[in-house]
């Protein structure tokens, strides 16, 4: 079977986005989202888990029964959070400080089982690869927007200890946008996690559908021109 | 050759409409506004009419990106009344921006993104006084004293304008006070006995002709009393949802009060002071969130009493008239689904009515 890996791409990072699109992690996404270099965070460990998982799964498809399947992608989920987790504890250490609550709850991302059991367990180790690292950063960018969106609201600042995340060189991202800022508390709590999401997702329709009138009227006009020729 | 248009039965006509209640609710808001901007001068002025005229413009633009008429629905004077509720609820020496954020968190979040008039599950005001209380507590909770117009104290029109526009009563040296029931949580928490927290405190005299300090809406008991009966007068709101909300309240204040007279306040004090007034007549009876039925508007109505009285003596925020009304506001719909009001020819179960020789018959 071969696989249209533009389709894939395109489908992971904007049609078919976790977030925008199927609505899933919702749970991870409200709780860390209170800043973008959380966000950011989170959705790196997030799409290191949908690269690694939809591998192994992929790699496992044929020897794992349908009967007992769901177990079975939950334990290599687990696992491999459980990797992740350590992984961030020794080499992150601070960022995991701020993030280490929410960590070991990447195994009950629901998107991350979706794709196991949609995609990765249908399909080709390459394939399956392709679309976990597509779907991560898909997830990776709803968590930065959303992350971004609701830290400047918020608290006027964005990327604020990017540092922790990346390293040193990362402090020129910390930004103060608006100097003497109050801070807007609503929009950091969860609540505001979910009005801003809803901001995010209607401009996504309003914009996907600005296109798809655009393309259309594009199609029309073409064979118009077309028939004096 | 005369064009008449063609207008089925029934051709009873009952003159109600959305332009005519909100304007009969604002007529009735006005004694009580007029004497809270008389009471806390221009600052609180340019507070309310900055937030009706934002009202007006978060409207106007969400009608646009709709695209809905625009004169239809501006001229109802939903958004207007809205935005004067809103006003009426916020301190009023609040920096403007107050004024606007609640504005945009009463029309778009609250009101709009629902569908306009009509859809919206929450009170859009309180939404917005909700949002903006938890959002900025130190802005929504710095009270200042009443300091009426033309008085030798009172901030004249410039300084009114420096207090609206620069930092709200922090920039300059305002004569703070706590609300009567701010004052009662302090003392109470400091383990004051409540004789004595309110010795000091505005007595209810004070509390029922507006003198005390406060938002707008919380001044004079008295004078809303008198425009919410007039409401009822014309049959704007019926007296269901005020008298159980108002009545709960009273009757749990009695009943503490009468068990321990030294740490709850009297039922007295309770409807006079705060917004219990204002939200029973003019929130809590907000035709679209409340219940449809005369059974369900009593629970929603005691509903609204239970939750301000325990979030009052109990919670942590001194008021709880906001917070209550939202809470039963979510409510509504399963209230309705319980108790729907019966529908003409049928009993309650929506099975027809037997009639003469057939109920004889049976």
């Amino acid at each position: 079977m071969s696989h249209d890996y533009k389709r894939l791409a395109k489908d992971g990072l904007w049609d078919n986005n976790i977030v925008f699109a199927q609505a899933l992690g919702l749970c991870p996404l409200l709780a860390v989202t209170g800043t973008a270099t959380n966000g950011l965070g989170m959705g790196l460990a997030s799409t290191a888990v949908f690269i690694a998982s939809a591998l192994a799964i992929s790699l496992l498809r044929n020897i794992i029964t349908p009967q007992v399947r769901i177990p079975i992608f939950v334990l290599i989920i687990a696992v491999l959070v459980t990797l992740v987790d350590m992984s961030m504890n020794a080499w992150v250490h601070d960022l995991h400080k701020v993030l280490g609550l929410f960590i070991p709850l990447i195994v009950t991302n629901c998107a991350i089982l979706g794709r196991a059991e949609a995609f990765a367990s249908r399909n080709s180790p390459m394939p399956a690869l392709f679309d976990g690292l597509m779907m991560g950063l898909g997830f990776t960018f709803a968590l930065v927007a959303l992350g971004a969106a609701r830290e400047i609201l918020g608290s006027g600042t964005l990327f604020s200890s990017a540092a922790l995340l990346l390293g040193e060189w990362a402090s020129f991202l910390e930004l103060t946008l608006i100097p003497d800022y109050k801070g807007f508390l609503l929009i950091i709590l969860p609540p505001g996690g979910f009005i801003v999401l809803a901001f995010l997702l209607a401009g996504k329709r309003v914009l996907d559908r600005t296109l798809a009138a655009r393309k259309a009227a594009r199609v029309e006009d073409e064979p118009a021109v077309a028939d004096p020729a | 050759m005369i064009d008449a248009p063609l207008i089925g039965a029934p051709y009873a006509h009952q003159k109600v409409s959305v332009n005519r209640t909100m304007v009969l609710v604002m007529l009735a808001l006005t004694p009580a506004t007029l004497l809270g901007l008389y009471q806390f001068g221009w600052p609180a002025i340019f507070l309310f009419v900055i937030t009706i005229a934002a009202c007006l413009i978060f409207e106007a633009f969400s009608l646009q990106v709709m695209g809905k008429p625009k004169k239809v629905f501006l001229m109802d004077g939903s958004a207007i009344l809205t935005g004067w509720l809103l006003a009426m609820t916020l301190p009023p020496w609040a920096p403007w921006w107050i004024g606007v954020v609640g504005a945009f968190l009463a029309i778009i979040i609250g009101k709009q993104v629902f569908g306009g008039i009509g859809q919206n599950p929450f009170n859009p005001a309180m939404v917005a006084r909700v949002a903006l209380l938890i959002s900025f507590p130190l802005e929504m909770t710095l009270y200042t004293s009443p300091q009426p117009l033309f008085s030798a104290d009172a901030p004249g029109v410039l300084e009114g304008l420096a207090i609206t526009f620069g930092g709200g009563a922090l920039a300059i040296d305002a004569v703070t006070s706590a609300t009567p029931l701010g004052h009662l949580k302090t003392e109470l928490s400091r383990g004051l006995e409540v004789q004595h927290a309110l010795g000091s405190t505005d007595s209810v005299g004070q509390l029922a002709l507006g003198t005390a300090s406060g938002s707008l809406g919380e001044i004079s008991a008295l004078l809303l009393l008198a425009g919410g009966l007039v409401l009822i007068g014309l049959r704007i709101i019926t007296w269901h949802i005020p008298v159980a909300m108002l009545g709960t309240l009273a009757l749990l204040a009695s009943i503490f009060h009468l068990m321990a007279p030294e740490s709850y306040a009297g039922p007295l004090f309770h409807l006079l002071s705060g917004a219990a007034i204002l939200g029973a007549f003019f929130i809590a009876t907000d035709l679209v969130t409340s219940p449809v039925s005369v059974t369900g508007q009593l629970i929603f109505g005691a509903g609204c009493g239970l939750l301000v009285f325990v979030i009052r003596t109990f919670a942590g925020y001194p008021e709880g008239v906001a917070f209550a009304v939202l809470l039963m506001n979510a409510c509504t719909p399963l209230i309705d689904y319980y108790f729907k009001p019966r529908i003409y020819g049928r009993d309650r179960k929506g099975q027809p009515l037997q009639y003469g020789d057939e109920g004889g018959e049976a």
